[in-house]
C-alpha cells in the first residue's frame, strides 16, 4: 500500500510536470548566468580571496543559496494557494492523508527540485574547474539540509498568513539579505562586527560556509558539527512549526 | 439485532467561540439510507456534515462514525468515506483523470487499480471525453460531477455531499440528480443537505429539518408532509395590497408572505370556489401539491431560500 506521504509527493510531481521546463531552466540557467557575470566579470577585478580565485571562492555560495532561494519560493505562494485558492489540503484531510503527510510530501517535492538543480550545478561547476577538492561531492547534501532548514519554516509562515503581500515583506526582509550578508559573495568577516551575528542567525551562512569548505578543502569558520547542528536544528525546528500551523489551519 | 447504525450522535453540539453552530442534535442513519438535511443557510447542516466527515471536531457529545470515535480514529474512518464538499476542491491545473489518480493514492490504492477505478468513475461522471482536459475550463455541472466522482474512489461504505447542487442550472442538477438515484439504487448510503426541498424530495428516504443548529422535524419527505402540511396549497395573488387574510378565515390555514397569500387545503379546487363565492378576486391563483416547503414554512415561519 502507498504511503499517504509519497501519495501527495506524487500529487506535486504530477503538478510539476506541467511547468518543469520553464522552472528547470530558470533553477540552473540562473545560477550559472551568476557565476559568469560575477564570478568571471566581477572576479576580473577582485582577483583572490583567501588564496583562490573569486570565481571558485563564490561557487559554493551560489549553490547554497539557489538551494535556499528555491525553498523560499516554493514555499510560499504553492503553499498559501493549496489553503486558500486550490484548497487541496482541505481535499485531503478529507482521506487517510494526516497533516505529517501533507508537510513531509511537500517538503520531499522541494528536496527533488533542489537535488537536481545542485547536481546539475555542481557538474557545470566542475567543467569550469572551480572544485579544489572531492568533498564537493558533498554539497549537494549541504544544498539540502539548506533547503530544509529554509522550506519548513517558511512553509508554517504561509500556512499562518492570509494575504499573499506578507512575501513581499519575507523576500525583502530575509531572503535578499540572506543571500546578500551571508557570505556568498564576500566574508562575512566584512561586515562591522555589530551586524555580523545577523548572518550567523540566517541558515544559509552555515550552508555557504559548510559547501565552500567541501568545494575548496578549506576548513569552515565553525567546526563542522556546529554548522551542521545549527542547520539541524532550524529543520526540526520550522518541521514542527510548520506541522503545527498546518494542523491550526485545517482544525476548526 | 438491528443492523449497527453508520451515523450515531447523541446530543452532538458544535461550537466556534460565543456562537454555537450545532445545538445539541441526535441522529441515527442505517446502510443503504439516503439521508437529508434541509434547511436555510445558518441552519447547522454544513458543521454537522464536517463532523461526520471527521475534519472537524464535536464540542461535546456523542459520534460515532461506522462504529468509531472520529477523534481518535479520523484516519481509518475518513478511508472508508466518500466526501464532496460544498466547495470544489479539484486540482484546477491537474486533468480530470490525475484528479482521480492522484485522489485514489491518497487512499493507499495501487496505481493499476487507481487508473481502473478513475476509468470507471470518468464514465459515472460522463467525463471520458474530458478525461485529458485539465480542471479548470469544466463548466460548474462538470466539476461537481467530478467532485463527487472523486468522493467514490475508494468505494466508500457512506457518501457525504454537502449541498450537491447548489449554484448548478437546472439541466445540471437533474443529470446529477441522475447520478446520485443510480448510487442509492446500487445501496450506496448517502448523506446529503440542502437548501432545496425539490432535491430533498426527489434522492432522502428520510431527513432532518434544521434550524438554527437543532432538528425540528424528521420523517420521510412524504409523512412530514402529511405532519405538518396539507394535501394541498392554494397560493393566491392579490392586486390591490388589502390585507385579504381575515377574508379567507375558515377555508383552511392560512399563512400571509410579504408577495402572496398561502392556503392549505385537503382539497385546493373546492378552496378556491369557497374564495371565489365569497366575492374575491384574487389577481392570481395556483394549486399546487404540498411541499417540504410548505413543511418548512410551517415549522420557522420563513421560507428556505431567500
Amino acid at each position: 500500500m502507498v504511503h499517504p506521504t509519497v501519495a501527495v509527493l506524487e500529487r506535486n510531481l504530477a503538478l510539476y510536470r506541467r511547468l518543469w521546463l520553464a522552472s528547470a531552466f530558470s533553477s540552473f540557467v540562473l545560477p550559472v548566468l551568476f557565476l559568469v557575470s560575477i564570478g568571471i566579470g566581477v572576479g576580473g577585478y577582485v582577483g583572490t580571496i583567501g588564496g583562490v580565485d573569486y570565481l571558485a571562492w563564490i561557487v559554493p555560495g551560489v549553490m547554497a543559496s539557489t538551494a535556499f532561494q528555491m525553498a523560499i519560493g516554493e514555499s510560499t505562494y504553492s503553499v498559501l494557494g493549496d489553503f486558500r485558492w486550490v484548497r487541496a489540503y482541505h481535499a485531503m484531510r478529507a482521506t487517510p492523508v494526516e497533516v505529517r503527510d501533507m508537510v513531509a510530501g511537500w517538503l520531499l517535492y522541494i528536496l527533488i527540485r533542489v537535488e537536481i538543480a545542485a547536481i546539475v550545478f555542481l557538474g557545470i561547476t566542475a567543467l569550469f574547474g572551480a572544485l579544489h577538492s572531492p568533498w564537493a561531492v558533498l554539497t549537494p547534501v549541504i544544498a539540502a539540509l539548506v533547503a530544509m532548514s529554509a522550506a519548513a519554516p517558511v512553509m508554517a509562515f504561509a500556512a499562518s498568513i492570509e494575504h499573499d503581500s506578507y512575501f513581499a515583506l519575507l523576500f525583502r526582509f530575509v531572503m535578499i539579505p540572506s543571500t546578500l550578508f551571508a557570505g556568498v559573495f564576500f566574508p562575512v568577516d566584512q561586515l562591522p562586527q555589530l551586524v555580523r551575528p545577523l548572518a550567523y542567525l540566517s541558515p544559509l551562512w552555515h550552508g555557504v560556509e559548510l559547501s565552500r569548505a567541501a568545494t575548496l578543502g578549506v576548513a569552515a569558520p565553525w567546526p563542522i558539527w556546529a554548522h551542521a547542528g545549527y542547520l539541524l536544528l532550524c529543520c526540526a525546528a520550522g518541521l514542527t512549526w510548520a506541522i503545527a500551523a498546518f494542523r491550526k489551519r485545517l482544525q476548526d | 439485532m438491528p443492523e449497527q447504525p453508520l451515523i450515531h450522535a447523541r446530543a452532538l453540539v458544535k461550537r466556534f467561540g460565543d456562537f454555537t453552530a450545532v445545538d445539541g442534535i441526535d441522529l441515527d442513519v442505517a446502510p443503504g439510507e439516503a439521508f437529508g438535511f434541509l434547511g436555510p443557510n445558518g441552519a447547522g447542516k454544513s458543521s454537522t456534515m464536517r463532523m461526520i466527515s471527521c475534519v472537524s471536531m464535536p464540542t461535546s457529545g456523542e459520534l460515532r462514525i461506522l462504529g468509531m470515535d472520529p477523534v481518535r480514529e479520523g484516519p481509518k474512518i475518513r478511508a472508508r468515506l466518500g466526501v464532496c464538499p460544498q466547495l470544489d476542491n479539484l486540482d484546477p491545473d491537474l486533468s480530470v483523470r490525475e484528479n482521480l489518480t492522484t485522489y485514489a493514492r491518497y487512499f493507499g490504492l495501487s496505481k493499476a487499480e487507481s487508473r481502473r477505478r478513475a476509468d470507471e468513475l470518468l464514465e459515472f461522471a460522463q467525463l471520458q471525453d474530458k478525461a485529458g482536459s485539465q480542471v479548470e475550463p469544466l463548466s460548474g455541472g462538470m466539476k461537481r460531477r467530478l467532485t463527487i466522482a472523486r468522493s467514490l474512489v475508494n468505494e466508500p461504505d457512506l457518501v457525504l455531499l454537502d449541498e450537491p447542487t447548489t449554484g448548478l442550472d437546472p439541466q445540471a442538477r437533474h443529470l446529477l440528480w441522475e447520478r446520485l438515484f443510480r448510487l442509492k439504487q446500487r445501496g450506496t448510503t448517502l448523506v446529503l443537505t440542502t437548501h432545496y426541498m425539490d432535491e430533498a424530495e426527489q434522492l432522502c428516504d428520510r431527513l432532518v429539518v434544521m434550524d438554527g443548529g437543532r432538528i425540528v422535524a424528521e420523517g420521510s419527505p412524504r409523512s412530514l408532509i402529511q405532519t405538518y402540511s396539507t394535501p394541498e396549497v392554494v397560493e393566491l395573488r392579490f392586486a390591490d395590497g388589502v390585507d385579504y387574510a381575515g377574508k379567507l378565515e375558515g377555508i383552511g390555514r392560512v399563512d400571509p408572505l410579504p408577495d402572496r397569500i398561502l392556503l392549505y387545503a385537503d382539497d385546493g379546487d373546492a378552496a378556491v370556489s369557497e374564495v371565489h363565492r365569497r366575492g374575491l378576486t384574487p389577481s392570481s391563483v395556483l394549486v399546487r401539491r404540498s411541499s417540504l416547503e410548505d413543511v418548512f414554512l410551517q415549522l420557522t415561519g420563513r421560507t428556505l431560500v431567500d
